[in-house]
């Protein structure tokens, strides 16, 4: 049964380690920043659920394991909320995806990404 | 194994930095900061699980909170050019939403 237990949490520890590698590549290589708005939600998804996963299971049924899952709730709110709020504060701005800037768009608040803040 | 976790987090944190100092627009630095300090929270997790002393997660915790209120206050002040009450600011003349 231990040996079970050990195999689960390193399996768990080490897919999130490799989430939370792949969203910060991501973040670092996309173009433009809607697309790297999704690489960052990725650690902010997959990697901290599998490591708090992978903590909780090599902790057992304990205290610790009770304050990882509140330290996981909090971030399962508060991690798509700050994504939504820099999104719509750049959407507001005025920054806009490359194929979206077209000439001819009736978007009102269009503005060219060189004068976004 | 919480080895291994340490490492990748690290590398991910030096990732997002060059993100924030590369960033053309100001949301790409908020964008990297925020995530900066996710992987700050796991790296305070992981850490104390390595060194044998979980007792570290109540500090992550409280790191979480923190991280989310200063990313909200950065996008405040950069829209409203002020933190505290907004009644009192004139509506500037090229905030489209306002008028």
């Amino acid at each position: 049964m231990d040996i079970f237990i050990n195999y689960c949490c390193w399996a768990l520890i080490i897919s999130g380690s490799f989430f939370v590698i792949v969203g910060a590549f991501g973040t670092y290589r996309f173009p433009d920043f809607w697309s790297r708005l999704h690489a960052a939600s990725i650690t902010d998804s997959a990697g901290v659920i599998l490591l708090l996963l992978g903590m909780g299971v090599y902790s057992g049924l304990t205290l610790i394991t009770f304050k990882l899952l509140v330290i996981g709730l909090f971030l399962f709110i508060t991690g798509p909320t700050s994504t939504h709020a820099v999104a719509n504060a750049a959407l507001i701005s005025g920054l806009r995806p490359p194929t979206l800037q077209s000439k001819n768009s009736d978007d009102p608040d269009l503005k060219k990404p060189s004068d976004a803040v | 194994m919480f080895s291994i976790a340490t490492i990748a987090i690290l590398i991910a944190m030096l990732l997002v930095l060059v993100r924030l100092l590369k960033g053309p627009t100001l949301y790409d630095r908020v964008l990297a900061v925020n995530s900066f300090g996710t992987h700050t929270v796991l790296l305070i997790g992981v850490m104390g699980f390595l060194n044998g002393r979980p007792d570290f997660l109540d500090i992550a915790l409280l790191y979480a909170l923190i991280n989310f209120v200063g990313t909200i206050a950065i996008l405040k002040f950069f829209r409203y050019r002020a933190i505290g009450d907004i009644m009192q600011i004139p509506p500037d003349k090229n905030n489209k939403e306002q008028q």
